[in-house]
């Protein structure tokens, strides 16, 4: 046994079955620090981990507001306030006119807000990440299959959570150095 | 499951060809894929192809920069037709890229999985034509320049302001958004296949270039969570947004009072015209890349067929369309859209009218027989046939409204110059040139969303 400190310990699956069951197994043991590696949206993996819901959705409802109050209020601005001007002695608070632009900016806030909401929920960009080290760790954007318990986990001891993995029949269990 | 050896093969009767080619797992879906992005070989008729585009490019290029020297007196415009190629070139172009938002967001959310192997390129088609589209706007005066303050509220010391309640300036707001909403959509599906590709990498400074634009995506759990709500959320936004932009394109005519264009179902009627023409396109993309890259394990008959019903169905609603414009024009009883009528049947342009009505009513119901739903050549034919014929409805609509309106004192006739077609061309060799680039350096086809589509990619329950 090292005395280095590690990011965690990874099991490698060639499938995602065997993965979600000790993901599941994992989570029922009471470990909460993990996070599965799949090369493609894998909802039962999420769900098997404990990750449910996120706050994407909220970030886009915000995203929505803003970009419609702004859109508005720019031509209400502009129209009312800083330069109105008689055109065809329309009111120069026409609102149904000003419907499709604040209905433009209000998707156009809220996409913003969905994706970079997401990205920035995600950490990314991450330059470096210690799951990177894990040795065969390209085949998880490929087609395998990872699961790994960290150790900020309290319940996580070198020995014990290895052979707790290896129950599962991983094709490996490798130390992730940081 | 039945066996095809020929990708191009029909199967038996009552058997509808797969989605993916037999035989693939996860390793061998991903290697056809990126394999072509991440070969060293560039096959010859990519260089053919692109030695071509450039040469287009610098034809656009030159047309532009005579137009900018010289103004807008070089094209063919003149009182009373002052929108000509431009607006019909803008049109045509936005209309085609709204297939790719319909197949990655709205066949998305009605979860039709057989879009998987087309929304990359139909979303990369998607940006590329709004680029071209956005290109007639900004040089349609012949001085961009003032394009900045005429489009955008500015906060300029001259205290001048766009005219909100104008459908122009709500087109300008519609197409900016599509274009960075499509963008944004593009862009977060491709970051899972650029972490792919980082990892699938030989040589160094390949894998750098993709690591940079993969973000540090490594697959998590938690984030692939976030990242499907996300694109759900994307979607959904997308699926009104793209109704409403053809919408707002439409106003641009209806809301004016020329006859012929003062119509309340132009909205729908571009909606679906703009549909009808995109998957022509997509189909038009689709089939060369298929044979040329041997892709039709990914993008098989069943691709193209369904293309094609899209096609008929969107296809009939647009000659529903063409039926209600006359009818309308004669149930009003209105003498002037009466005239128009008449003029689009008997006057200078009737045929540009009638090749109209044989590219997009006539043609497209061959599209009721199986094979030629399944005949690629056939398909790509027809496709060519109806992206033309689009063309000629909005020159039809464009240009035979604005010919003759009201007092015939006022009436005139178009004539197209070298110049209007040179820049019609040359986005042509723009947008083959930016789709062929992509080829080479994206994963044209989703990667993680094709291994999601295998069967072994499910969990057993157990």
């Amino acid at each position: 046994m090292t005395s280095e400190p590690v990011y965690g310990l990874m099991a490698e699956f060639d499938n995602p079955t065997d993965l979600v069951q000790a993901a599941k197994g994992a989570f029922d043991a009471g470990y909460r620090k993990m996070d599965a590696y799949t090369p493609y949206p894998l909802e039962e993996a999420a769900e098997a981990i404990g990750s449910h819901h996120n706050r994407v959705p909220l970030i886009t409802l915000i995203g929505a507001m803003l970009g419609m109050i702004g859109g508005y209020s720019l031509q209400y601005w502009v129209s009312v306030v800083n330069y109105p001007i008689n055109v065809g002695g329309k009111p120069f608070h026409s609102w149904p006119a000003f419907i499709p632009v604040t209905f433009e900016c209000a998707v156009l806030g809220a996409s913003l807000a969905a994706v970079f909401g997401m990205l920035a929920l995600n950490g990314l960009p991450q330059p470096y990440h210690p799951v990177f080290n894990t040795p065969g760790f390209v085949r998880a954007s490929r087609d395998h299959f990872f699961l790994c318990i960290e150790s900020q986990d309290p319940k996580y001891r070198q020995d014990e959570t290895r052979r707790f993995l290896e129950k599962f029949r991983p094709l490996q269990v490798s130390e992730v150095p940081y | 499951m039945v066996q095809f050896n020929d990708p191009d093969k029909l199967p038996p009767k009552g058997v509808r060809p797969p989605v993916i080619g037999p035989g693939h797992d996860m390793g061998t879906a991903t290697d056809r894929i990126a394999g072509i992005v991440l070969s060293k070989h560039t096959p010859l008729f990519w260089f053919a192809i692109v030695f071509l585009a450039i040469n287009i490019v610098g034809m656009l290029n030159t047309a532009i920069a005579w137009l900018f020297m010289r103004g807008t007196g070089i094209w063919g415009i003149n009182i009373p037709v002052g929108w000509g190629f431009a607006i019909v070139n803008f049109v045509w172009w936005i209309g085609i890229g709204h297939a790719g938002t319909l197949i990655s967001a709205i066949l998305l959310l009605f979860k039709q999985s057989w879009r998987t192997s087309i929304n990359r390129f139909a979303e990369a088609m998607t940006i590329f034509a709004v680029m071209q589209a956005g290109l007639f706007p900004l040089i349609h005066t012949g001085r961009p320049w003032l394009a900045a303050y005429w489009l955008f509220p500015l906060p300029l010391t001259m205290g001048v302001w766009p005219q909100f309640r104008s459908p122009l300036i709500w087109d300008v707001f519609a197409v900016s958004t599509y274009f960075t909403v499509s963008f944004l959509f593009w862009g977060i599906g491709l970051i899972p296949d650029f972490a792919n590709l980082r990892d699938s990498a030989k040589s160094l400074v390949v894998r750098r270039i993709y690591g940079m634009l993969a973000m540090g995506w490594r697959g998590s759990a938690r984030h692939w969570n976030r990242y499907e709500t996300a694109y759900l959320l994307l979607a959904g936004l997308a699926t009104p947004l793209v109704l409403s932009v053809h919408s707002v394109v439409s106003l641009d005519f209806a809301v004016s009072v020329v006859p012929g264009w003062h119509t309340t179902f132009f909205p729908p009627y571009f909606v679906a015209g703009a549909i009808f023409s995109g998957f022509a396109m997509v189909l038009i993309l689709a089939i060369p890349f298929r044979s040329l890259y041997n892709m039709q394990d990914f993008i098989t008959l069943r691709h193209l067929q369904n293309c094609g019903k899209l096609m008929l169905a969107t296809g009939s609603i647009v000659a529903y369309a063409y039926v209600l414009e006359m009818f309308i024009g004669w149930y009003s009883q209105d003498k002037y859209e009466l005239a128009m009528v008449h003029n689009r049947l008997h006057g200078p342009y009737s045929l540009y009218y009638y090749c109209l009505v044989f590219c997009n009513i006539i043609s497209p119901q061959s599209l009721w027989f199986n094979k030629v739903r399944s005949t690629p050549w056939m398909l790509f034919l027809l496709s060519c046939i109806v992206q033309f014929g689009m063309w000629l409805e909005r020159f039809v609509i464009v240009v035979m409204s604005l010919q003759r309106d009201y007092l015939p004192s006022a009436w005139g006739m178009y004539w197209f110059t070298k110049w209007d077609v040179m820049t019609l061309v040359g986005t042509m060799g723009l947008f083959t040139l930016l789709f062929f680039l992509f080829i080479r350096f994206m994963p044209a086809i989703s990667i993680f969303e094709i291994r999601a589509l295998l069967p072994q990619s499910k969990v057993k329950e157990s």
